[in-house]
């Protein structure tokens, strides 16, 4: 018997040619299957949707909600994997969902905003599954949804701007003049309101007068991306930042609204590569594009193209990079430490990363750069590239340590609920909850013992 | 599987062993010889036998012709071979003991029916190599003489001590078919004197109006020698009328009758039916009680010939068929006896009863197949099995949920199918398959010292044999020895005819403390009047058994009766002082086990035939390939055929070479560890298909597994590798693009598959399409069809997406890709230099090291410091260091085969924590990240 240690199958002629271009196109990022970091050793398949899954929240420590294209909005519990609510009413997909929080009483109460397709907003309550509120037939489909809990208020943003209070009554509107209308909004200090719409952001800010009304008005508009605006967060008190389909990742003063830091996020593309290439031979901005930013206060994390993009906000300057982290674009991200961060992506996987210092002798840098100041290419890898990175000396490295796979589409989004585990959605209509084995072997046999108890013997 | 016979065999006490009284002791029928004789050949009791395998043979006393034989079960001619059927029926149906009065008993008008109960006796003939169970039953005929016509019933083996040890079982079951047989013949009867009445009735008007006639005629007339012929006539078929009417009377009484018979097993709905259907026409034939009367209405009723009768048929049910029947002028003097044709037994039952018994029977005979010692095992092995429900659905097969419900009720039975709820259930007799002597001491003595205590004896002189008799307990079961010169026969009578009061408060008592009481510790605390007879009357055949045995082929010696009571007591002594243990069987509740054998041969096989043949018409024009087997969903598993002739096209999906059956076919009569000693072809039941999962699972077709699972474990080097990932619970793909070589693996290998489900859920056999996730979850073992197009490079995508968690067999290439094992455990199972060649042997070689596994699992799962701390300062990392001890150290499992415990550990846990597996969460699924290495041959 002769054993042959391969971390790929060998099938003959019987390549799997299916694996889509990017995989040969690139060079392949392939961590095997020894993943001793990887603590997700137990999964769950959660069905239920019918279409793709788009939207994950957690409701609290131990519930969460899909929704997705097929309208539906599922509850379920992550620590057993059970469904426990249904919400149906949509009849179209949805496009934002978000919790709302009301404390009323003594108890937190947490709802679920939805807006849809179909031009309707409903407020669900998780426990019971009801519909408790609706407004059908508004002008436009709301694209993003955003709670201020301290004012008691929540916005909805799409072709216009409405702001409604907790029973769902309109407080004020205010139409907007762009074609996309606004695709993201977020809290900024001090009542303003930030709100991405194509190219620009505008500022608006939300005054309640005494008799409790509220009104909009438009503050400011920063007009400094050359792109659609992707995505637009909050860092922290003191920033916030958007990134746009070309790559341009702009931090923002979240007080005066200027421009604190530019950066075009450009993955430096090697002639020869492109030739060989089968594709169109410059840069897709898609490849560029910033898909999703995420944020823990010190670091921004973009999703750029199918790479990951690390930005320092304390030293202005990139942390660590990987220009192919999956084999197509990555969807979320998320920054679980100032170390590790998860990523996933349309090719189905969800990848957990490590950042890690340099060894010793500087790293050659790999093939992939940010192009703001270096647009030369460098086929020479270890020549100086640019001076930028002489600049950065404490660039680290984006290490691989390990990759969930289970999802046969794209996975769409991803919620942790730390030692609980994670929940992924993807376009194949699955919800997978990934555990931690040893820990649910664990649970299970704390069941067992009591269960055992309970009997009084076996 | 506990009892298998590795484990048998070196469990045998050998000559060190003295030391420690075991608590299980070996019964007798296992242990092997520690010198065994040269000339002795332990199946030589059995050799000449003129019969391959056991039998059921159901023949009549025929008033015309004597003892003849009717029907055999199965009814195949191999079966019988040379043995002479006729003899044999001779022999049977000269024991019956049916000496009852029949006809006019002194001081009745009208003929009586005799309602006799069965008996049951076992005899042997030696010479013939034949002993059998013989089960005497009367049937009622309107036209035999008395009523009655006897017949028996008589399971036919070779072995006589496999007789006797399932006496009881054989009872209950003989007394099933009994009770169907005579349910339907009742019915059968009652139609039949229905229609006599009518005749009769009609003759009567006939003649009354003839008289008449003459009356007016004239006086003159009256005193002719023709007027008096036809008064005479007249009396006679008004004196037939009573009777036939008292007849009618007597059989629909029948169910209010006291049954003498404790074995008597009824449906209470028949019962029921019956009595109702025999009250109506009860009714019917009351009203014409009086000729007069019935003269004016038939009178009436001129115009139409059938009269009366049609006016009642129209209330009954089968009023079509009845409709036609012509009632008919009945002659003075009845046909001559040997004039006539007797009916046959179908006639005199019941179509549906008749059908109904034999399919009864053949369940019986196909139950009892087996040596008595392969019996014994499953038996034992059951009743083991109901108590590790914990661990069992790992790697036993599945016991019938629906019949063990209540441990020791009987399967309620009726063989017409009725709902369940209307049975009686029963008390099924203890089997006890070895004697006890402390309760047999207690309970016989008194009754030898106590000559008074016997309340009858049978005599049996038909044949003018030597016959001696011993009443061997008040009961009404009789031990009879009978020696010739020639011959040695057992013979145990369990019923008299003999109607003593004693007997009858008797038996009332034993049907009230029968019919109740499903209590199933009854044998522990024996009913005094009813239980403790079955103990004793089995101790009785026990040490029949046994006596014949130590009288090295028993037929030489004439020994008279004292002699044997007095040598049986001297037995029962010494046992009781010296050798406590080792004749002693630990009472369990084997009763229950015995039900449900016959589901475990051959739970669906019979129905797939037809169908089979049915599909391979409907298959060449179908094209749709069929994915996916249609697993676990019970009412589709006929959707595909297992090989059929007719169409070979490999891509009609789901097809297997046909040669493949037959090749599994003509293997498996020689591996069938089921009949061991006497089977050389098990007949028709040969189809069941050998990769049936999608169905239940049966012993059988597990057993044929073994033999592939052999074959892959001798020529695959790294079969080790391949048991390994089942028994870890990674998913093994066995990809292939020949169908049947995939299929055969997959068959073979999915007896190493853990807890694989009932009808083999976690398995899938075959499979053309990509898999997923889910699919991965779901199954287990899986084949996969390799093929050679876009759908196959997809296949090969998700091969190599999912294969962090799969291990895959390339049965074309055969190479392995899997991680690494370097354990031992499972050495012995896969050892490709085995000396092992069949495949039953090796199947039960495999249960014997699983059950070990599954033991240990148990353990490990159930200790609670292995899981969690001991106390609240303890951490995580101490109760893991503490785990993995247990497993390097104590059970000495390397970390890969601690993989394995891990894995049934948590499928137990699982099963514990929901056993219906009905849970709302969706089922998760282990995996860990570790290399995989391929291996070639």
């Amino acid at each position: 018997m002769e054993a042959v240690i391969g971390r790929c199958i060998h099938w003959g002629h019987e390549r799997m040619d299916m694996v889509s271009n990017n995989t040969l196109k690139s060079p392949v990022l392939c961590i095997g299957e020894e993943q001793p970091k990887n603590c997700f050793t137990e999964l769950q398949v959660l069905k239920g949707h019918f279409d793709i899954v788009r939207f994950l929240v957690q409701i609290d420590d131990f519930r969460c909600a899909s929704a997705g294209d097929d309208g539906l909005v599922l509850v379920w519990n992550v620590e057993t994997g059970e469904r426990l609510q249904e919400l149906r009413g949509h009849s179209q997909q949805i496009t934002a969902i978000t919790t709302i929080t009301c404390k009323n009483e003594v108890t937190l109460n947490t709802s679920l905003i939805t807006a849809s397709s179909d031009r309707s907003l409903s407020l669900w309550d998780p426990d019971t599954g009801n519909r408790v509120q609706t407004i059908s037939d508004l002008h436009s489909s709301v694209k993003c949804l955003l709670v201020l809990e301290r004012l008691c208020v929540w916005l909805s943003g799409g072709e216009e701007l409405c702001v409604w209070n907790r029973d769902f009554q309109l407080q004020c509107q205010r139409p907007n003049h762009s074609d996309t209308g606004i695709t993201a909004l977020i809290e900024l200090p001090k009542n303003y309101i930030a709100a991405a719409m194509d190219k620009k952001i505008m500022i608006y800010s939300l005054t309640v007068s005494a008799d409790s009304s509220v009104s909009v008005a438009e503050i400011r508009c920063l007009s400094d991306h050359q792109d659609q605006i992707r995505a637009l967060i909050n860092v922290n008190d003191g920033f916030f930042a958007s990134g746009s389909h070309m790559g341009e990742l702009i931090l923002w003063n979240a007080t005066e609204w200027n421009l604190l830091a530019y950066e075009h996020i450009l993955w430096e593309e090697s002639q020869a590569y492109n030739q060989t290439e089968i594709r169109m031979g410059a840069p897709k901005p898609s490849e560029m594009s910033i898909q999703h930013l995420t944020t823990n206060g010190n670091l921004i994390l973009a999703a750029v193209g199918s790479g990951l993009y690390v930005y320092s906000i304390q030293t202005r300057s990139v942390v660590a990079y990987r220009k192919v982290a999956h084999d197509s674009n990555v969807l979320h991200t998320m920054l679980l430490s100032d170390s590790e961060l998860m990523s996933c992506s349309e090719d189905g996987s969800v990848r957990m990363w490590e950042i890690q210092d340099l060894p010793l002798p500087a790293e050659p840098a790999s093939s992939g750069f940010f192009g703001m100041w270096s647009f030369g290419r460098s086929n020479k890898q270890s020549g100086p590239p640019s001076k930028k990175v002489i600049d950065i000396p404490n660039i680290r490295m984006l290490e691989l340590t390990g990759d969930l796979i289970g999802h046969s589409g794209a996975v769409q989004m991803f919620v942790s609920f730390k030692e609980k585990g994670l929940v992924t959605c993807s376009a194949d209509h699955l919800l997978i909850l990934w555990k931690n084995g040893e820990r649910q072997s664990r649970l299970r046999s704390l069941a067992l013992f009591q269960k055992l108890e309970e009997r009084g013997g076996l | 599987m506990i009892g298998s016979p590795d484990v048998v065999a070196f469990a045998k006490e050998d000559e060190y062993g003295q030391t420690s009284p075991d608590l299980w002791p070996l019964p007798e029928e296992f242990s092997v010889p520690l010198y065994p004789l040269a000339d002795s050949n332990p199946w030589a009791k059995t050799s000449y036998a003129k019969f391959t395998k056991d039998f059921i043979l159901i023949s009549e006393f025929s008033e015309q012709v004597g003892p003849q034989p009717l029907l055999t079960i199965p009814d195949d001619p191999k079966v019988c071979g040379t043995f002479d059927l006729n003899y044999f029926s001779l022999r049977i149906m000269s024991v019956d003991y049916q000496a009852s009065f029949v006809g006019h008993p002194p001081g009745t008008g009208y003929p009586r029916l005799s309602f006799v109960e069965d008996s049951r006796v076992v005899l042997g003939d030696s010479k013939e190599g034949a002993f059998a169970y013989v089960h005497h039953l009367t049937l009622y005929d309107l036209e035999a003489r008395g009523f009655v016509r006897p017949f028996c019933m008589a399971y036919v083996a070779a072995d006589e001590k496999k007789i006797m040890l399932q006496f009881q079982e054989l009872s209950l079951r003989f007394s099933q078919a009994s009770e169907c047989l005579k349910a339907g013949n009742r019915r059968a009867f009652a139609k039949e004197l229905q229609r006599k009445l009518r005749d009769l009735e009609y003759t009567h008007s006939v003649l009354q109006r003839e008289e008449g006639l003459q009356r007016e005629a004239g006086p003159q007339s009256m005193y002719s020698a023709h007027a008096v012929e036809k008064a005479n006539e007249l009396a006679n078929v008004e004196k037939s009328i009573f009777e036939h009417r008292d007849l009618l009377k007597q059989i629909s009484s029948y169910h209010r009758r006291p049954r003498r018979d404790p074995h008597a097993v009824t449906c209470q709905k028949c019962v029921d039916e019956c009595l109702s259907e025999c009250e109506e026409l009860l009714n019917k034939y009351a009203k014409i009680a009086y000729p007069c009367g019935y003269g004016e209405k038939a009178g009436k009723g001129e115009g139409h010939p059938r009269g009366q009768g049609e006016d009642d048929d129209e209330e009954e049910e089968g009023v079509k068929r009845k409709l036609s029947y012509t009632p008919q002028l009945i002659k003075a003097k009845s046909a001559k006896c040997f004039d006539k044709r007797l009916k046959t037994l179908q006639e005199l039952c019941d179509k549906t009863f008749y059908e109904a018994t034999v399919e009864l029977l053949k369940e019986t005979e196909r139950s009892f197949r087996g040596d008595l010692c392969y019996l014994y095992t499953r038996r034992l092995d059951k009743a083991l099995q109901r108590k590790q429900r914990v661990t069992t659905f790992l790697f036993e097969e599945d016991l019938n949920d629906d019949d063990e419900d209540e441990l020791g009720t009987l399967r309620p039975f009726c063989a017409v199918n009725h709902a369940v709820d209307n049975y009686v259930l029963l008390n099924p007799p203890p089997i006890v398959l070895a004697p006890e002597p402390h309760e047999l001491d207690a309970l016989e003595r008194p009754e030898h010292l106590d000559p008074a205590s016997e309340t009858s004896i049978t005599l049996e002189s038909e044949l003018g044999l030597g016959e001696s008799h011993l009443e061997s307990s008040p009961s009404d079961q009789t031990l009879e020895t009978q020696e010739s010169s020639e011959e040695t026969k057992g013979s145990f009578s369990s019923d008299k005819s003999g109607v003593g009061l004693a007997e009858i408060q008797q038996s009332l008592v034993s049907m009230k403390s029968e019919a109740p009481d499903p209590d199933p510790d009854s044998d522990l605390t024996p009913d005094p009047n009813h239980n403790l007879e079955r103990e004793s009357s089995s101790e009785e055949m026990e040490t029949t058994a046994g006596e014949d045995e130590g009288e090295n082929g028993g037929d030489q010696t004439p020994m008279s009766l004292l002699e044997v009571v007095s040598e049986l007591e001297a037995n029962r002594e010494e046992e009781c002082e010296g050798v406590s243990g080792s004749e002693l069987l630990v009472p369990i509740d084997t009763a229950c086990c015995m039900v449900q054998e016959g589901f475990l041969y051959e739970a669906s096989a019979p129905e797939a035939v037809p169908h089979l043949c049915q599909n391979s018409h409907l298959q060449p024009s179908q094209t749709l390939v069929v994915n996916q087997e249609p697993q676990a969903l019970l009412p589709l598993q006929d959707d595909y055929t297992v090989g059929s002739p007719c169409s070979e096209s490999p891509a009609t999906g789901l097809e297997l070479p046909s040669g493949l059956l037959g090749d599994a076919v003509s293997r498996t009569s020689a591996e069938d560890g089921s009949d061991c000693t006497m089977s050389a072809s098990t007949g028709s039941d040969q189809t069941a298909s050998p990769l049936g999962y999608g169905a239940l699972v049966t012993l059988r077709q597990r057993k044929k597994a073994g033999q592939g699972a052999l074959r892959f474990v001798r020529q695959y080097p790294f079969a080790i590798q391949a048991l390994w990932c089942l028994l870890s619970g990674r998913t093994l793909v066995v990809l292939g693009a020949d169908e049947g070589r995939v299929r055969r693996l997959v068959a073979a290998l999915a007896l190493f598959v853990p807890a694989p489900g009932k009808c083999g859920e976690r398995v899938q056999a075959w499979l053309s399409c990509p898999f997923t996730l889910t699919d991965l979850q779901r199954w287990k073992l899986i084949g996969l069809q390799r093929v050679a197009s876009p759908l196959g490079s997809s296949m090969l995508y998700s091969l190599s997406r999912y294969s962090r968690y799969i291990s895959i067999l390339d049965a074309d290439h055969k190479t392995l890709r899997c991680p690494p094992y370097r354990g031992q455990l499972l050495a012995n199972i896969a050892d490709h230099r085995t000396y092992i060649r069949r495949g039953s042997t090796y199947f039960l070689h495999l249960q014997s090291t699983l059950c070990h596994l599954a033991a240990k699992a148990f353990l490990f799962t159930f200790t609670h410091h292995l899981h969690l701390p001991v106390s609240s300062t303890e951490g995580l990392e101490v109760v893991e260091s503490r785990r993995r001890c247990f497993l390097q150290e104590q059970l000495g499992l390397s970390e890969e085969d601690s993989q394995i415990l891990l894995y049934l550990s948590q499928l137990i846990t699982q099963q514990y924590l929901q056993p219906t597996g009905s849970s709302a969460a969706a089922p998760s699924f282990s995996f860990n990240y570790t290399t995989s290495i391929l291996y070639k041959i």
